[in-house]
């Protein structure tokens, strides 16, 4: 029986609650919290990915394009209409999910290589739009001015307002994913991924339970698009390229596909990877995670969270 | 001895199937009576499987119609004609082998209940309470074939005979009128050839009615209410057990067959 | 006089698309030629690309070596690459599944691309044109001899290829390999090599795009992605497997993409072929040459 343990989960939501105050005792990791809103922002999309490649076995290869669509459309909706930007939020993952069901309808009946290309194909396309739809996105120069976060005037302005709220959406996606992972529709996604012909002997509905993972996957990814766009009130497109898609894919290889916790782990290394322990080997950053992939790929299929079963399997023996 | 008193389940009607030039079912006709046992024999390639993907709905026919309870089904899609109240297994068992044993079945309980994907993220009461049922009805099913002590073990950890058994159970936790066996007794030893056999004899005596793809004619022999041959994608006889055996063009069927099945 | 510079202006287009498309070709062969052996989509394959132009530029700029040495070298040392990618990369992986191999190979391609950023920073090389850059008048356009030169190797590579998979030895082996490898290897063939030969070949034609295009378009570390996406457009529109579907492919692919950046929007130029990849396979994934039955021959 898949049973997710609460308690790992508890005593993550407390170490993220306490983890400001540790990091303001120690100098050496004061900046980590800024650190950790990427983490958090980037766990939203890996965990949305987790429920769709990890468990129901689908590809996405082009998650950035989700990412930057929620970005964009916070950024043009608070900077040229002025619109509420919470309003913005929840349009972004409308729109995010009006172009996934529209990608994801002619995929449906798209195997493999052909599945992971089309996604591939996709991602670029959004981007190139990024980059050319100069009169609305600023093009490759971005677009700054974008406002920050406030409720009922309390304005996420600071690094800790903001890092609560990030971690607030994500542990709501964790939780909420979680529960959709023990439910039917959980078990419905993972028979979906051994065998679509028994899953739909069984009464499984299989191209919608597809579409609708793929819209969750783009609904979290938008949400972590805005968050982003609204904390660094600068986006441009770079940000949104293939090698951002192919990070992401990095991140769940690395913490491991098949369990949600493993989005949660790949996110946060990849993170302090990025921006701390790369920072000066910028020249071999590539090529470094090139290689966390490639090795990942051969010896840890089921990534960092699989280590354990993997002890466990020695023991047996 | 009314006939229009003994219901058809399921009537194929001309039914047809084309792969490019390869003519898998050539005008396929037969009924299947409410509550009988059905055996579909043949040489391999004789379109057997085939016509199980079509009546379930795997893909529809090139030509014809196929009716359940009188209900056209022929361009229904798999889940649809699941819901309706036909269930199958699958020559290659294909079990859901990321599941445990109870979670299969529990699979096989998917189209019997409704919760959005939304109620379930919110863990609403009604989603935990339709869980619960999911659950008990899957240890029903599990109490009724038998592998209710092996409920928590990983479906890919049975052997095969057991496997053979949770795939039946699984398609039963459909709640289906009509359950289609592809060969459930391929590849088993003798006792558990005969497990499968009581089991399916058992699935009869709650009402549910029964087609049975199957080489091994022992089986066929011993359970099968009536019989039907196919051949090359052909119908070539049809009728009880005793008129199929002594039936020549069956036997000439099977001769080059006979070579094959050990 | 309006008339005949629009006409040309579209004829130089099309020598364009037919340059452009006769890398894509290159690239698909490649991709064919590994996928009939292995059934594996080598996404690394635009990297060979990329690495026969940079190391090209590097052994005739900085070397020295004249252009007619420099070829073959840079051939052979992409060759080893495309060696080093199958052995490091695909053949160690245990439970190989889609996934895992596309995964495998986009690692590799990350690899090869940030060893190139490594090595040659990020800027773009170029190269000197083979017969020099004096444009050639021809029916109206104004071309660049290297444009001949790109549509000449595509045509000596399709020659060559040919004559190796239907007279030769090793190249009927891999055939019967894309066949039915079971009973290749049977018959005492090594499909263990038949692979690395596979990869080699594919690194090899790379390599030679490669070459001949960066007096055209330069060179850069990171054109390799894009030059493979593309080239598997022209792979899955020709049809997956198919040796004359990847040329068609490649060259309309090529085609319409001049066509769509000269009179549509030179903006969306990399945009004309994604979208022709997305429409193949969202309405005819067998491709113009493709279908099942053919896909099972897996011919050359």
């Amino acid at each position: 029986m898949l049973r997710i343990r609460k308690l790992p989960i508890v005593v993550f939501g407390l170490f993220i609650i306490v983890f400001p105050w540790i990091a303001g005792q120690i100098p050496a990791i004061g900046n980590y919290p800024d650190l950790m809103i990427f983490a958090g922002i980037y766990c939203l999309i890996t965990i949305g990915l987790s429920l769709l490649m990890g468990y129901a076995g689908q590809i996405s290869l082009g998650q950035a394009a989700f990412y930057g669509i929620g970005a964009y459309i916070s950024a043009i909706l608070t900077v040229h209409f002025e619109l509420n930007p919470w309003l913005c939020m929840v349009i972004g993952t409308l729109i995010a999910s009006a172009v996934a069901v529209l990608v994801g309808v002619p995929s449906l009946k798209l195997r493999g290589h052909y599945l992971a290309m089309a996604t591939l194909a996709f991602g670029i396309i959004v981007f190139i739009v990024f980059n050319e739809e100069i009169e609305w996105t600023g093009g490759p120069d971005g677009m700054s001015g974008i406002p920050g976060l406030s409720l009922f005037g309390f304005e996420f302005d600071t690094v800790l307002r903001y890092y609560y709220l990030v971690w607030f959406f994500v542990f709501a996606a964790f939780i909420f994913t979680i529960n959709v992972i023990q439910s039917r529709s959980g078990r419905a996604l993972r028979a979906i991924h051994i065998s679509e012909a028994a899953s739909s002997a069984m009464g499984v509905n299989v191209s919608r339970f597809k579409i609708v993972v793929f819209v969750y996957s783009a609904i979290l990814a938008s949400l972590a698009g805005s968050l982003y766009a609204h904390y660094l009130n600068f986006i441009n497109p770079s940000t949104f390229d293939l090698f951002f898609s192919i990070k992401l894919l990095i991140m769940i290889a690395l913490g491991g596909m098949h369990e949600v916790w493993g989005a949660i782990v790949g996110a946060f290394l990849v993170t302090f990877l990025s921006f701390e322990w790369l920072h000066f080997f910028e020249e071999f950053e590539v090529i470094v995670y090139g290689i966390i992939l490639l090795l990942v790929t051969i010896f840890l299929p089921h990534g960092l969270v699989g280590i354990p079963g993997i002890v466990k399997g020695w023991f047996r023996r | 001895m009314n006939e229009t008193l003994t219901e058809h389940i399921l009537e194929v009607e001309e039914v047809v199937m084309a792969f490019g030039g390869l003519m898998a079912l050539i005008n396929l006709d037969f009924q299947v009576k409410k509550g009988m046992i059905k055996a579909i024999i043949g040489p391999n390639g004789a379109g057997k499987t085939t016509l199980f993907n079509v009546i379930t709905g795997t893909f529809p026919p090139t030509e014809g119609a196929v009716r359940f309870k009188r209900q056209s089904i022929e361009t229904l899609k798999a889940h649809e004609i699941a819901k309706l109240g036909i269930s199958r297994t699958f020559q290659t068992v294909e079990l859901f082998t990321n599941m445990s044993v109870l979670e299969n079945v529990m699979v096989g309980c998917h189209t019997r209940t409704r919760s959005s994907f939304i109620a379930s993220g919110f863990r609403l009461p009604q989603v935990t309470r339709k869980e619960a049922q999911i659950r008990s009805k899957a240890m029903e099913v599990l109490e009724f074939i038998g592998l209710t002590n092996r409920s928590a073990e990983s479906a890919d950890s049975l052997p095969l005979g057991d496997r053979k058994i949770l795939e039946i159970g699984r398609a039963l936790a459909t709640e289906p009128e009509l359950v289609c066996l592809d060969e459930p007794a391929a590849g088993l030893n003798e006792t558990e050839t005969q497990a499968a056999a009581d089991l399916i004899k058992r699935i009869k005596e709650k009402g549910i009615t029964i087609l049975l793809v199957e080489h091994d004619m022992k089986v066929v022999m011993d359970i099968s209410d009536e019989i039907m041959v196919l051949n090359y994608g052909e119908k070539i006889a049809e009728g009880i057990p005793e008129e199929i055996q002594n039936n020549p063009k069956v036997i000439e069927a099977y001769l080059g067959g006979e070579e094959n099945d050990a | 006089m309006e008339e005949f510079s629009f006409a040309s202006q579209l004829f130089q287009y099309l020598i364009t698309g037919l340059t452009v498309g006769s890398v894509y070709a290159m690239v698909a062969i490649g991709f064919n030629i590994i996928y009939n052996v292995t059934e594996i989509i080598n996404l690394a394959q635009g990297e060979f690309v990329m690495l026969g132009g940079l190391i090209m530029v590097f052994l005739h700029a900085v070397a020295g070596l004249p252009l007619i040495l420099a070829f073959p070298i840079t051939v052979i040392l992409v060759t080893l690459v495309g060696m080093l990618l199958d052995r490091l990369a695909i053949r160690p992986i245990r439970q190989p599944s889609v996934l895992t191999l596309i995964i495998a190979t986009i690692a590799a391609s990350i690899i090869i691309k940030g060893t190139a950023m490594f090595i040659w920073g990020k800027d773009p090389f170029d190269l000197p044109a083979f017969s020099g850059r004096t444009p050639i008048n021809f029916l109206g356009a104004v071309i660049q001899p290297q444009y001949f030169w790109v549509i000449g190797f595509l045509i000596v590579t399709v020659i060559l290829l040919t004559l190796f998979f239907e007279k030769t030895i090793i190249g009927k082996a891999m055939s019967a390999c894309a066949d039915n490898p079971d009973a290749a290897s049977l018959m005492g063939i090594n499909v263990k090599w038949m692979i690395l030969l596979s990869f080699s070949l594919s690194a090899a034609i790379g390599a030679v795009a490669g070459i001949t295009v960066t007096p055209i378009s330069l060179m850069e570390y990171d054109r390799g992605a894009m030059l493979a996406i593309k080239g598997f457009g022209a792979v899955v529109l020709g049809g997956l497997g198919s040796f004359p579907g990847a040329i068609l492919g490649g060259l309309i692919l090529g085609t319409i993409e001049s066509f769509g950046a000269g009179l549509i929007s030179s903006g969306y130029k990399d945009a004309f072929a994604l979208i022709v990849l997305l429409a193949v396979l969202f309405f005819r994934p067998s491709g113009l040459l493709g279908s099942v039955e053919i896909s099972k021959i897996k011919r050359f």
